[in-house]
């Protein structure tokens, strides 16, 4: 009976007809020819352990250059006796993330205040320091860590900013439409390299002379802005999406524009388009390497820094197959957590 | 009340509250631009710098290692503006060329009822789409291209096509007389045009159906072969040959394509494909079972009820998303700064930038030249996409 019901299986989704049956065949050749050969070589053959290039004497991955740079890959240049204030900052996050989805819905508004509002600060506080705690330059923030700072800075900023975008491109007020519409076109329209080397190169030269504002701070805001107006495309999208009546129902209720927008129109559009947003943010998240266009090292600027050290030459597979699976890994699960939310969502629309 | 929906926007536009927000905006912009033009007057001042776009006739003095234009050290600014834009132009042009068919092979493939090709094209999605494009072209750079054979043992199909660890070489086209090949197509071209209007015609007249491909492929291959007959048309192929120079092997003649333009191409392409196969996917999903059932029961058979009614419907939501993946696919080839492959950003934004340090000029012109590109390459596409659209009556 089982082999009976594997057969009818792969009767139907390997060899159903002769050209897939072909086809089939030789993918699989080509899989069992490939994959042991790349087990071999990241697994078995590989070497985990030693503190040095010349313990990595097999054929297979030298995963001890990972182990070597591991910190400086997390952490960049930030100084080993104050890593705690960065755990501490990822601790309180990850913390107040998971504490989400253990309490009842009506509390979770006040974990979003929180993370928007007060964690910032908190964090900002301690990373860069103040308050008794030493200050940390940024150009010594570095690594996997600066790559989640910009990403959830991006976040926070661009967000809120995509929102008003949105609402002032459906504006009855015909100066706020424009000037929403040029904003987002202008911006949807120039790649972010040019905006990262504008915020890094040009900026400066319209700021007054004695204020000087933080390299990473400038391209911070030149990545978050840039992502806000594709976050205001998608919340459009949403806003367009809900009928009419839902604005004829609420300002029958005597709601004005902001209690309309923010207690109907908003929370519906913005369930709408969850995996939109995500989308962006996801591509938020995979664009903050280019920041090692302008010397700043986050994740992959750390590892094609370790690299290219003349001690550990020749070892760019590994380096760059490590920091592959840890974007593929976030991302995956954000697109994954995002169709989860659809799903949930979509049963309760209007 | 409709008409004067104009009216009543002004009007509420000049409300007090309406209009506050509005001046308010305005005051702010006007404050904003004013500021930056005093500091930025200074700053330049106190740098010895100005403003202006002369640089751009003044001479570069460094050299591009790959232009379809001719160019020296000595040519100017915006010779190397044009260099720059136009290795832009092409690795998009075949960048959206490659992905288009690689997304609509993969996105079909996802549906595919074999279950390894539905699941290994779900798998090459998740990696392509998953992992930053500035990675995937640091690895097809540094180490996919690094691992190709040196030039003594190259990897070679027939004189055809050569790969090393310097590039692939590909044999080039010489025509004699390539005016009047130019010249045959365009009067085919004409000719199918007036075709394709007699066939639909006929097909909504008299329900007949003119095989209007076939017809204009023997015709456009009759024309080019009557011009190229009395044009005295002759072309050379010119081969990639072998060159020792002290011992030392390269390949010579043919068309070279460099590793940068290889690894940006590629990377580019697998990338962009990853998000058109999704949407390709969801355009197939979208349509209604029901349409093929009723295709087939009016008696269209299988090739028809694809060609008539489920690829020009699927299309419709296909298109839009897709135009999106073009226009990423553009200014996602700005990343080429990071192999240094000679592209518009590159070349411009990064080496003549840092030699003349002209950054706002530079930027400026750099930027309004993206916007130009995205601009044009949406319109176009939204033309096309009303043509196709659903036309409600």
């Amino acid at each position: 009976m089982q082999i009976e019901n594997i057969k009818n299986w792969l009767k139907i989704n390997l060899f159903s007809s002769w050209y897939y049956s072909l086809i089939s065949i030789i993918i699989i050749y080509y899989f069992l020819l490939i994959f042991p050969k790349f087990l071999d070589w990241a697994v078995f053959n590989a070497t985990f352990i030693g503190n040095e290039k010349s313990d990595c004497k097999s054929s297979g991955a030298c995963w001890v250059f990972i182990k070597v740079w591991f910190n400086k890959l997390i952490y960049g240049f930030y100084p080993e006796k104050d890593l705690w204030r960065i755990n501490l900052s990822f601790f309180i996050l990850i913390f107040t993330i998971s504490l989400s989805f253990f309490i009842k819905d009506k509390f979770k508004i006040y974990i979003l205040f929180f993370l928007i509002l007060i964690f910032p600060i908190i964090a900002f506080v301690l990373i860069k320091g103040g308050f008794g705690l030493e200050y940390i330059e940024t150009r010594e923030w570095g690594g996997l860590s600066l790559t989640f700072i910009l990403t959830f800075f991006g976040i926070i900023f661009a967000f809120p900013l995509g929102i008003l975008l949105a609402l002032g491109r459906r504006s009855e007020l015909f100066f706020i439409r424009y000037f929403s519409l040029l904003f987002i076109e202008f911006w949807r329209g120039i790649p972010l390299i040019t905006v990262i080397f504008a915020a890094a190169i040009m900026f400066p030269i319209f700021l007054p002379q004695g204020l000087n504002v933080d390299k990473l701070l400038r391209v911070a805001v030149g990545i978050a802005i840039f992502e806000s107006a594709y976050i205001a495309e998608v919340v459009r999208g949403g806003l367009q999406s809900l009928p009419k009546g839902q604005y004829e129902a609420a300002k029958s209720l005597g709601m004005g524009y902001w209690k309309m927008n923010f207690l109907v129109i908003l929370p519906q559009a913005i369930k709408a388009v969850i995996p939109g947003i995500t989308n962006t943010f996801i591509a938020l998240f995979k664009d903050t390497p280019l920041i090692i266009l302008v010397g700043l090292l986050e994740l992959l600027g750390m590892v094609n820094l370790a690299k290219s050290n003349s001690y550990w030459l020749g070892l760019a597979v590994e380096g760059y197959l490590f920091v592959g699976i840890i974007f593929w890994f976030f991302s995956f699960i954000l697109s994954r957590y995002s169709q989860n939310l659809e799903k949930k969502f979509s049963s309760e629309r209007y | 009340m409709f008409s004067s929906n104009f009216k009543n926007n002004l009007k509420k536009n000049l409300e007090f509250f309406n209009l506050l927000p509005q001046l308010v905006l305005i005051f702010i912009l006007i404050f904003l631009i004013y500021s930056f033009i005093i500091n930025t007057e200074i700053n330049l001042k106190s740098r010895n710098l100005n403003f202006g776009f002369d640089f751009l006739n003044t001479n570069t003095g460094f050299d591009v290692q790959f232009s379809l234009i001719s160019y020296d050290g000595s040519s100017s600014f915006l010779r190397v503006y044009f260099v720059g834009l136009l290795n832009t132009l092409l690795v998009a042009i075949f960048g959206i060329f490659f992905a288009t068919i690689l997304g609509f092979v993969i996105g079909v493939s996802r549906l595919s009822s074999n279950w390894i090709i539905n699941k290994l094209s779900l798998v090459y999605v998740e990696i392509f789409r998953n992992v930053p494009l500035i990675l995937q072209i640091l690895f097809f750079y540094f180490v996919v291209i690094r691992s190709f054979p040196n030039p003594e043992k190259s990897f070679i199909i027939l004189n055809f096509f050569i790969a090393n660890l310097q590039g692939i070489y590909i044999p080039k086209f010489l025509f004699v007389n390539f005016s009047s090949i130019l010249f045959a197509l365009l009067i085919s071209l004409i000719g199918i045009i007036i075709l394709k209007r007699y066939a639909n015609k006929i097909f909504y007249d008299k329900g007949k159906i003119i095989p209007v491909i076939k017809i204009s492929l023997f015709f456009t291959s009759v024309i080019l072969i009557l011009f190229s007959l009395i044009g005295q048309v002759s072309f050379t192929i010119e081969f990639p040959k072998i060159v020792k120079n002290f011992g030392i092997i390269n390949y010579v003649g043919g068309v070279k394509l460099v590793p940068e333009f290889i690894a940006l191409l590629f990377s580019l392409s697998l990338y962009t494909s990853a998000f058109i196969a999704e949407n390709v996917r969801a355009g197939i999903l979208s349509i209604n079972k029901g349409q093929k059932e009723a295709s087939r029961s009016l008696g269209l058979n299988d090739s028809q009820t694809l060609k008539l009614i489920i690829i020009p419907q699927a299309l419709r939501v296909i298109i839009p998303p897709t135009t999106n993946q073009y226009l990423n696919l553009t200014k996602n080839s700005s990343l080429a700064t990071t192999i240094g492959y000679p592209d518009l950003a590159a070349v411009f934004a990064g080496t003549a930038l840092s030699q003349t340090g002209k950054a706002i000029e530079i930027i400026f012109i750099v930027m309004m030249t993206y916007l130009t590109i995205s601009l044009l390459i949406s319109f176009i596409l939204n033309l096309y996409n009303k043509k196709i659209a659903i036309i409600e009556r």
